[in-house]
């Protein structure tokens, strides 16, 4: 049984998600980086200010 | 950061052959629509991502939806049917049957579901290479 950390399960789901929205959302090479990339910040880094606030709220 | 939309392309438009053969094979296959078209980075990109998240769903031991009796139950397998192939082979060999109550079951439920909505996005995005929608 595969069992990822919980960050190590984000990065993985932002990879591949990022990935397909990448080459499927933009038309040239350089523009499909860009945004897999751009969607991979945002994945990765809503996860972890959504994961803040959930640690202040619960204290 | 550019995050600008694709711009229409105008004046590409081919109408021989059936449209939808991308579509159905994008579907059934992930990253065969791309294939069916030459664009083979990226249908082995988009393969690649599909294929990697739907496997490691089932490793987490994620379950597949086999039947509706919900609303979240129609949703979910409506999710998983969208792996096309994978979908039926791995419900023929019985993976992803054991109803598990962990943590990582639950991504790994998570992680096929999206892959099939991955991949009706990738098909639709081959159906639109198809018709000169996009280049």
């Amino acid at each position: 049984m595969f069992q990822p950390s919980h960050f190590a399960a984000v990065l993985l789901f932002a990879l591949f998600a990022s990935t397909v929205f990448g080459i499927t959302m933009r038309d040239t090479p350089q523009r499909m980086f860009r945004y897999g990339a751009y969607c991979f910040i945002l994945f990765v880094g809503s996860a972890i200010v959504l994961s803040w606030l959930m640690l202040l709220i619960a204290r | 950061m550019s995050t600008t939309p694709n711009k229409p392309v105008a004046g590409k438009k081919s109408d021989q052959g059936f449209v939808y053969l991308p579509l159905i094979v994008g579907w059934l296959v992930p990253g065969g629509g791309h294939f069916l078209q030459g664009k083979w980075v990226r249908g082995t990109l988009l393969a690649v991502s599909i294929v990697a998240m739907f496997v490691l769903g089932l490793a987490m031991q994620g379950k597949l939806y086999t039947s509706a009796q919900d609303i979240l139950g129609i949703l979910g397998m409506a999710g998983d049917m969208g792996t096309g192939l994978l979908y039926l082979v791995s419900r023929a060999l019985g993976l992803g049957s054991q109803p598990t109550q962990t943590t990582f079951a639950d991504y790994g439920k998570v992680f096929i579901v999206v892959a099939g909505l991955l991949n009706i996005i990738a098909a639709v995005d081959a159906h639109n290479l198809r018709t000169g929608r996009k280049q």
